[in-house]
Formats: structure tokens, C-alpha cells, sequence
């Protein structure tokens, strides 16, 4: 830590990840080992819970302590939210959404995923893939997270046995390619005794992968771009009339997808208004070009009216507008969703008012058996809806655009949010078919 | 002014990767800019401390080159570093802003709160914030708390409701999925908000180095008058000490946070630019909060106790 110099830090990338798993599959433990063997734990930390493990008569440190934050969860040891913990290496910064992974915290592991880019899968080497392994390679799937990472734990428990390793690496990534899960990775670990977490393990020189934390540093975060769509969600109309800057008139928001580029031609939604970028300020510096996920201002070559909640998007490739979405959903609130709710719909900037159409189905993550019409989903449940909005909207399929693709509804009422939504099928297809023939010259 | 691009990608050969601090620096922009569309009366907490100092560059960056379209509050203890105090009036100047001061001494004069045998008025801060809040109608405030600061802070959302008492209730709080924020509320509550949220406090330092940010002269080191106390170098002063058997002494030290003169404390260091800041920082094993904060340390829950009462 103390080797790396100024320059080295302010030049590494950022990954985003989650991981999900129960106490007993050693999740803590497995994060504690990594913020501890990476040395982002610092002196007063591990001293703390030095303390608290020796009050408790524990041998060493409980590193689990380090990442359990409420009382409550101290008093009951468990888990009751998504915590995020921060770490660095010299090659990247780390962001990571831990997750508990009992059933009933079905919504925690998906808020985790929704910004995840990884999502690490733990299980026991002793059990193997259980339901719960399932649950959580179903909810990886569901969230379109690119990588996920099987962990296998307690590898000292079964000897170290390279057999044992191979047949629930090969349960698990049949199950996991089934559901389309484009890149799998498997890691033989023993968090208690650090084997393959940070440091490579001596007891297992079968395995010639990397260690767990080699793998989250090398693991691409960048996206070929050229085969997105351009998405940006107006946020904010950047207007100073200030004798300096009389006519300026901005366009504020976060790229959600793709590349914008100054004399690209553009259309507004759902107006429907083309026009054409005459500039780009990317945070007060103008820019030939900007790409998700920068906060830009464009401007833009015509007067037409955009307010907050539109959406600008290359002209020859806008998305089609719809009252009518059918997505698959995570109910997230304690109050049950049913047929006939009326809602709000929050997809991008825009915020509508909706009704519940229906509710076709009902999906069990443990064997993906469909429920046909369940007339309402509880806390943590899984299923497709049909929602009709009152006004059209840009919707992308989620499949093709995690951030345009997606959406929460909240209760009008008190404003909670009571479910996530994502746009189109379920789960993709196992085996993508790339058309090229799409591509339509984006010359980059 | 530079935008970094990190190495490009070996798997796309594509140089479009944002560097860590381009990328919360756009997520940060992302926040104020849907507070700003969806909020009547935001403010944003400013102390001329570091975290919001760099939350202010920040605003000032999502809406150039037009105006912040927030007010400033700052919650004054009385036992402000006049250094930082000085800093913040000619920030708030320099950019035309609009302060507004929320001062716990006010309301120790008036009787309504009392000073605290050890001095320490942190603690104090919370009816003073919660009262104007509730009196100037703000419907968003922003915070500069960083989720890597504090195990409670773990688990606190970007966006986060507080009742008309400003309370955090744990269990009231909603699931956050990818980036639409829910900043629905009934009146009388209001949404405190965390654009730094994901930031570490290397991040914060490495920004204020790249964006060639001012801070108040407390955070290099400089000589001045110290003693010691629970183990804290704190500065000598009328707020309350030395006290008998505590000594002053000259030292070399800086701040690495900057809060009430009676519990923030100061670390021995000789690290007089940014770089010399960072490299120490980088190197350090002790966090920000457990090296300098003495009121986080009364007891393993005190700051989940604290933000319950409506504390930041």
C-alpha cells in the first residue's frame, strides 16, 4: 500500500461488484479475508475486533466482525441489509455490494446486482450447489450482471480434492450458461485460511487460475461500445441568462448507454422533434465525443422545447415509445403488489403515473417453475407484469440496455419503492447469436 | 482540468474506460442534477471542511455556467477553526452564494441547550440543524458522508429519508436499484442526500489534487500549540482546554478532518503539499474517523445512535 505513488492511484478503473451468499457459506469471512489479505484494514479496525472477538472468547480475530454494521445484526449475527465496503489495489478501486443471502433477502441481492458489473457466488464445498446456489445464479441472470464468479469455499474441509472442486464447478456452469449468464468463472477458496482469496494456495497446485482478488482486478470493465444503443436521459435544462452566456441552453444528464458525438443528428422522445448536437461540455470543458457513464451537457442545434424526462437518441436508432410494458419484476416492498394497483413509474428521468394490468405469472427461483396468475406478488417474489402508463415511454428491453431498460415503481401513496422492473425476457437465450449484419458503419 | 483516461481495455482494445475518480465524479454530478430536477428548496451542508468543499466543486461543475441552484447552510459549533471559518465566507463570496448559519452557541445563550461537561458540542448540533431545516422548509440536504467512514454509514443510502424530526429510521429506508432515486417524501420530511457516498478518503484527496482545489491551511502541517487528550493532539483553546495535568506543547501536526475544536484531533505530520498529503494518507493505518474523531469512538453504536436523532 505504502509503494504505490499518486500517479498509480489516480489512474486505475473502478469495479463494481456483489457478492451473495449465506453466513454459513462463510461470506463474511470471505470479505473480511479480502479486506484484511489486501491490507485495506486498517490498525484501528483490526483492533477493534480484536476486542470484540477476545470478549467473546474467539482464538483470533473474527474477521466476519469487520463488514457486520448494525446492532441489531450484532446482537442477532446476521445480516439484515446491503452494506457497501470500499478497497483498492494498486491495479483498481473496489466497490462492493454485500448482500445477506437468506431467501426472505431476495431484494437485497437484487439491489446489489442492479449495479453490479461482477456478482460472486458463494457455496460450500461440502454441499455443493444447493437451492439457495440456484436462487442466486437465477437473480445474476435475472440483473444481466456480465461476470459472476462461483466461489467454492471450505476447500480445506474436503482435503483440498481437486475432484470435489471440478464436479461443482461443472454443475454449477451448466446450470448458469442455461440461464444465459455470459461469463462464468470458478475459484476453489478456503476464506478461514486465506487459500486463493489474495495470496495463491500451496494446498491446491492443481488449480492454475488466478486468485480470487487477480481475477476481480483483471476482469474488463469496459463495454464495446459501438454496439450500444445512444441513450441520454434529460435530467436537467442548464439555462444561466447571464450577460456572458444569454442563449445558452443545455441538456443535463448521465449517458445511459453508447456514444454521442458533436454533429451527430438526434432525436428528441417522445416528442419525436429531430435535430442535430452542435456541442458537448463534459463538467464545464467541451468535448468531440462523450460515452457512458459521463455526466455531459449537450447542446443541440435547434430551439425545440426538452424538459426534464426526455430522452435524446440518435435519430436512426430511437427506441420505439409504448403505454403498454411487460417486464419481469422483484417486488421489493413489504406491501404486496396486485392487479389493479395504481402507481408511479420511474423509468430513466421520468416519472408517470401507471396501473398494474396484470400479473401473468409467479417465478420460483429454486427450480424456475412458473405460477400462472397469481393476483399479487409479495416482498422478495419474482414475476412478470403487465403495466399500462399514462404517458408513452422510451423503454429498451433490458436485455440490451441495463439503465434504459429498466425501472422502480413507487407507491403514490407514501412514496416507497415497491418493485424493480426490468424491460422484455426474463433470461437470455443460452447460446447469443451475434448478427452482424446490424451493424450499420459506426465508424470508430 | 485533465480528464484521465485509464489504460485501454485489454479485452476491447476501446480507450472508452473511465478512471475510479472520472467515474464517481460523474455519478456525483448525477445526483445533484436529479436533486436539483426534483427538489424545491435543496441546500447543500457546507462547514468549509474537505468533503464538502469538494461537494460544492462538484455542484458547481454539474451546472456550469450557470449558477448552483442550491443555498449553503453551515451548523457553526463556536468552536470553529477560525482558519475554516475564514475559508467559508470567502468561498461563499468568491461564488455569489447564499449562507445560511444554524449556530449552537444561539441556542446555548438561550438556555435551550446545554453545554456538555467535556466541552464537546458536536453532539449539540442536531437540534439547531433539525430546527432550520423544519423552518426554512428544505426538502433535500446534502451531506458530504462517505459510506467508507463508518460501519453504520455501511448500509446508508445516496438518497435518505428522514420524518419531520429528522430521524433515520433503518427499516424506512428504500432498496436503491441502479440509478433512479427515489426522492419521494410527505411535507415536513425531507431527503438528506450523499453524492459522496462511494468515495473513499484517498478518492476525496486525489480529487482535490487533480482538481487544484483550495482548502484551509489546517489540513497541511504547521506548527501550533497542542496537548494531549484521550489520546488526541487538540488544539489549546477557549473552548476548554488544556485543563489541569494536560501541557501545551509546539508541534508539527495537520488535520486530517476538520470539526468542533473540542473533539477533532490533530495527527504529527510533515506533509506540507497534496502529494505529501496523499502519499502519507495512502500509507496510513489508521482510519480518518478512529485517528481523529473522539465522539465516534464513545461507544461501538454511537454514530447509529446519533443518526437516529437526525445527526448527518
Amino acid at each position: 500500500m505504502s509503494t504505490i505513488t499518486a500517479e498509480e492511484l489516480s489512474a486505475t478503473t473502478l469495479l463494481r461488484f456483489a457478492t451473495a451468499g449465506s453466513v454459513d457459506d462463510g461470506k463474511s469471512t470471505l470479505v473480511g479475508r479480502l479486506l484484511h489479505d489486501s491490507k485495506s484494514v486498517l490498525t484501528d479496525q483490526l483492533e477493534a475486533v480484536e476486542r470484540v472477538s477476545a470478549s467473546r472468547g474467539q482464538e483470533g480475530p473474527d474477521l466476519a466482525l469487520l463488514t457486520d454494521g448494525l446492532r441489531a445484526e450484532r446482537e442477532q449475527g446476521i445480516t439484515i441489509d446491503v452494506a457497501y465496503r470500499y478497497f483498492a489495489t494498486v491495479r483498481r478501486r473496489f466497490i462492493l455490494a454485500d448482500t445477506p443471502g437468506h431467501v426472505q433477502y431476495t431484494r437485497n441481492m437484487v439491489t446489489g446486482a442492479s449495479t453490479a458489473e461482477l456478482t460472486v457466488i458463494l457455496v460450500d464445498a461440502r454441499n455443493g450447489v444447493v437451492e439457495q446456489t440456484r436462487r442466486h445464479a437465477a437473480i445474476a441472470a435475472l440483473l444481466r450482471v456480465p461476470h459472476v464468479v462461483l466461489a467454492v469455499n471450505k476447500m480445506d474441509l474436503v482435503g483440498y480434492e481437486e475432484k470435489v472442486f471440478a464436479a461443482i464447478a461443472e454443475e454449477f456452469t451448466a446450470y448458469a450458461s442455461e440461464l444465459g449468464v455470459p461469463e462464468i468463472t470458478s475459484i476453489p477458496i478456503s476464506a478461514l485460511a486465506g487459500d486463493n482469496v489474495v495470496e495463491p494456495s500451496a494446498n491446491m497446485d492443481w488449480y492454475g487460475g488466478p486468485t480470487f482478488l487477480e481475477h476481480l482486478e483483471s476482469v474488463p470493465v469496459s463495454h464495446d461500445l459501438a454496439h450500444c444503443h445512444a441513450r441520454l436521459p434529460v435530467q436537467y435544462v442548464v439555462r444561466p441568462q447571464t450577460a456572458e452566456h444569454p442563449d445558452y441552453r443545455g441538456y443535463a444528464g448521465q449517458i445511459a448507454a453508447g456514444t454521442f458525438r458533436v454533429g451527430d443528428p438526434v432525436t428528441v422522445l417522445p416528442s419525436g422533434r429531430a435535430t442535430k448536437v452542435t456541442g458537448i461540455d463534459l463538467l464545464g470543458k467541451p468535448v468531440e465525443v462523450a460515452y457512458t457513464p459521463q455526466s455531459v451537457t449537450l447542446l443541440l442545434e435547434d430551439d425545440i422545447d426538452i424538459s426534464r424526462g426526455d430522452l435524446i437518441v440518435p435519430s436512426k436508432d430511437a427506441p420505439a415509445t409504448t403505454q403498454d410494458i411487460e417486464a419481469t419484476v422483484c417486488h421489493v416492498a413489504d406491501q404486496p403488489l396486485t392487479v389493479g394497483h395504481r402507481v408511479l413509474l420511474k423509468h430513466g428521468t421520468r416519472t408517470v403515473k401507471a396501473i398494474v394490468k396484470d400479473i401473468p405469472s409467479r417465478l420460483t427461483l429454486d427450480d424456475l417453475s412458473l405460477h400462472p396468475h397469481p393476483g399479487q406478488l409479495v416482498a422478495n417474489d419474482i414475476g412478470r407484469v403487465k403495466i399500462r402508463t399514462a404517458e408513452a415511454l422510451p423503454v429498451d428491453s433490458y436485455a440490451d440496455s441495463r439503465r434504459t431498460g429498466s425501472f422502480i415503481l413507487i407507491d403514490p401513496a407514501d412514496g416507497t419503492t415497491l418493485t424493480a422492473g426490468m424491460v422484455g425476457e426474463s433470461f437470455a437465450s443460452p447460446e447469443p447469436v451475434k448478427d452482424e449484419s446490424e451493424d450499420d458503419g459506426w465508424d470508430f | 482540468m485533465t480528464t484521465t483516461v485509464a489504460a485501454v481495455s485489454e479485452e476491447t482494445g476501446t480507450p472508452y474506460t473511465l478512471s475510479h475518480l472520472d467515474a464517481l465524479e460523474s455519478e456525483a454530478v448525477h445526483i445533484f442534477r436529479e436533486v436539483a430536477g426534483e427538489f424545491e428548496r435543496p441546500v447543500i451542508l457546507f462547514s468549509g471542511g474537505k468533503d464538502s468543499i469538494v461537494m460544492l466543486h462538484l455542484a458547481l461543475k454539474a451546472f456550469a455556467p450557470a449558477a448552483v441552484p442550491f443555498t449553503l447552510l453551515h451548523v457553526d459549533t463556536g468552536h470553529n477553526f477560525p482558519e475554516v471559518i475564514e475559508y467559508r465566507d470567502r468561498t461563499v463570496a468568491q461564488h455569489n452564494l447564499r449562507l445560511h448559519v444554524a449556530s449552537v452557541q444561539d441556542y446555548i445563550d438561550r438556555g435551550v441547550l446545554k453545554e456538555r461537561p467535556d466541552g464537546t458540542r458536536n453532539p449539540l448540533q442536531t437540534v439547531p440543524l433539525t430546527e432550520k431545516i423544519q423552518a426554512e422548509k428544505f426538502d433535500a440536504v446534502f451531506g458530504g458522508g462517505r459510506r467508507d467512514e463508518e460501519k453504520a454509514r455501511a448500509k446508508e443510502r445516496v438518497f435518505s429519508l428522514r420524518d419531520e424530526f429528522s430521524q433515520w429510521d433503518p427499516r424506512r429506508q428504500r432498496p436503491e436499484l441502479w440509478n433512479l432515486y427515489n426522492g419521494r417524501h410527505a411535507p415536513g420530511e425531507h431527503v438528506r442526500v450523499f453524492p459522496l457516498s462511494n468515495w473513499t478518503e484517498l478518492d476525496v484527496w486525489q480529487y482535490i489534487a487533480r482538481e487544484g482545489i483550495e482548502l484551509p491551511e489546517i489540513y497541511f502541517a504547521h506548527e501550533r500549540d497542542v496537548f494531549q487528550r484521550a489520546g488526541m493532539w487538540l488544539t489549546a483553546g477557549e473552548w476548554g482546554g488544556p485543563k489541569d495535568g494536560e501541557t501545551v506543547e509546539k508541534r508539527l501536526i495537520r488535520y486530517r478532518t476538520v470539526g468542533d475544536m473540542s473533539c477533532t484531533g490533530a495527527v504529527d505530520s510533515e506533509a506540507t503539499t497534496l502529494d505529501a498529503v496523499i502519499a502519507e494518507i495512502a500509507a496510513s493505518r489508521l482510519t480518518e474517523r478512529g485517528a481523529t474523531r473522539a465522539d465516534d469512538k464513545m461507544s461501538e453504536a454511537a454514530m447509529e445512535d446519533r443518526k437516529r436523532e437526525g445527526y448527518f
